[in-house]
């Protein structure tokens, strides 16, 4: 192509090297991250929490690890859609969202 | 006809039914999945195949779904197990169908599936133009329209080695015209069995599902991927179209019938080409005959491969023609020609000595298409003549 502006793309692949069908390995929906989805970062108050695991219990995408002594569930943000439920669902108002600029 | 006899075929010509023949087809092909629903006029096909494999005349899984959206999705999981599997449908049938082509196609699974044209509805019609398979023109099938019922089982079994080519991987539409070819009873050359075993061995793929080596078929692909996936599949499409003819080659070797992706009838010096594609080719050739004999120079181009588009040999067949009168069995509602030719005018469009063209559509929901509607075509385009209303469909025998 010669025109003189780029167009830029957020292909992930080749048209040539997508395989046969679009076949996909097992165990690799762990490199898709669906973190950049979202568009509001779930935010900790670690002073409020109480570590009840309500987060941990509610996400519906499983983002929440338990941190063990440290006595507080923490977002995998690779995976966190910033859905809120967390926030919303938190016995002591503890999680905030907050909007992300692009 | 169409296509010349290896020398020993016509003593073993035999009267039957095109569907059933094209279920013996199936049969000789060793299809070992069919998934069907009945839906007139494709149901003597599936119904004769499941008396094939409930006489255990062909070893194979019969499926009887509660649907085409299911008789397609069981055919995708077989084809996905690797299996060779055939359905077949027609008009709502398909419709009801249409969502599970696109995926079938996507997947590369090497389905094949005869599709008995039938009008859509409304008003509610089960007679015979190409409104159903235009419907679905987009869906990444490889399709072809068969003219005659020998034709309709040699394309049946081509269609097999066609889309179970590692180079194509891609689910084959064979389209003929119901009533009008689906239940006339014709003379029809069965291929020997081991004939048919040697031309097309069974179905080995690594493109399956393996429970020794697993992978995911159907994954979701978002923006950063769908653009490319659909570039893929068009390559994949029009890079059949070689492979496609080494097939009718290959099959010409063996059983002495050679196909062409576009067939030309008497077009040297021509001065009027019609186009047409399925069964009404055949009396369109005897029109042609009789034109020809009244000393009118008109020849005849069908069609018989109509995705991936044939477009470098449909240039070739019409080259030098001065009108052009394309037929077409659907209408486009809402947009002024027909869809065979919409796309012909389209590819004809940076030609430097295009032909005048003008678009007839007849034969709509099992209206009688008799040799009289050519040669009422080719007189309409000669009064037309260079100055001709271009760009507008003709209603042949509408009633208005």
């Amino acid at each position: 192509m010669s025109a003189k502006t780029i167009v830029t793309t957020e292909a992930l692949m080749k048209v040539g090297d997508l395989p046969l069908g679009l076949t996909v390995q097992p165990g690799s929906t762990v490199d898709f991250k669906t973190g950049d989805w979202r568009s509001a970062l779930p935010v900790l108050d670690r002073e409020k929490c109480s570590y009840c695991g309500f987060c941990y219990v509610y996400c519906p995408d499983g983002v929440y690890q338990d941190m063990g002594p440290e006595k507080y569930y923490k977002p995998d943000l690779d995976y966190c859609k910033g859905c809120g439920v967390c926030a919303h669902e938190c016995p002591k108002k503890c999680i905030q969202m907050v909007i992300q600029e692009v | 006809m169409s296509a010349p006899k290896g020398k020993s075929d016509s003593a073993r010509a035999i009267g039957l039914e095109v569907s059933l023949a094209i279920a013996e087809a199936v049969k000789l092909a060793e299809a070992e999945v069919v998934a069907a629903y009945p839906i007139t006029p494709q149901t003597h096909i599936v119904e004769h195949l499941s008396e094939l494999v409930a006489n255990g005349e062909l070893t194979a899984e019969y499926v009887p779904v509660e649907s085409e959206q299911s008789a397609m999705s069981a055919c995708i999981g077989a084809a996905a197990a690797g299996a060779r599997t055939f359905t077949s449908t027609s008009s709502q049938g398909l419709l009801l169908m249409a969502e599970m082509l696109y995926i079938a196609s996507i997947l590369r699974l090497p389905i094949v599936m005869a599709m008995v044209n039938r009008a859509i509805s409304g008003p509610i019609n089960i007679w015979n133009d190409h409104s159903d398979a235009m419907s679905v023109r987009d869906c990444g099938w490889i399709q072809v329209f068969a003219e005659t019922g020998q034709e309709a089982v040699d394309l049946t079994i081509m269609s097999f080695r066609i889309a179970e080519d590692p180079g194509v991987l891609l689910p084959l539409i064979v389209n003929l015209d119901g009533f009008t070819l689906s239940h006339f009873i014709e003379p029809v050359i069965l291929p020997e069995a081991a004939e048919v075993r040697r031309f097309l061995p069974p179905y080995e793929t690594a493109h399956k599902l393996d429970i020794q080596n697993p992978l995911s078929l159907g994954a979701l692909g978002g923006p950063e991927i769908y653009t490319e996936a659909r570039r893929a599949l068009d390559l994949a499409l029009t890079g059949a179209k070689p492979r496609i003819q080494r097939v009718f080659d290959d099959f010409a070797k063996v059983f002495g019938r050679q196909y062409k992706l576009v067939e030309t009838y008497r077009t040297e010096g021509a001065e009027t080409i019609l186009v047409t594609m399925g069964s009404i080719s055949e009396t369109a050739m005897t029109a042609v005959d009789e034109m020809r004999e009244a000393g009118q120079k008109v020849g005849l181009v069908r069609l018989r491969l109509w995705r991936p588009f044939p477009v470098e040999e449909f240039r070739a067949a019409v080259a030098g023609a001065k009108n052009l009168a394309v037929i077409d069995r659907a209408m486009i509602l809402g947009f002024p020609e027909g869809p065979v030719a919409t796309e012909i005018r389209a590819l004809l469009y940076h030609e430097k000595n295009r032909p005048h063209m003008t678009n007839f559509i007849l034969g709509l929901g099992g209206r009688d298409v008799p040799r009289s509607h050519f040669k009422h075509i080719v007189e309409r385009v000669r009064e037309l003549g260079a100055s001709g209303r271009q760009g507008r469909y003709e209603l042949v025998g509408v009633l208005e």
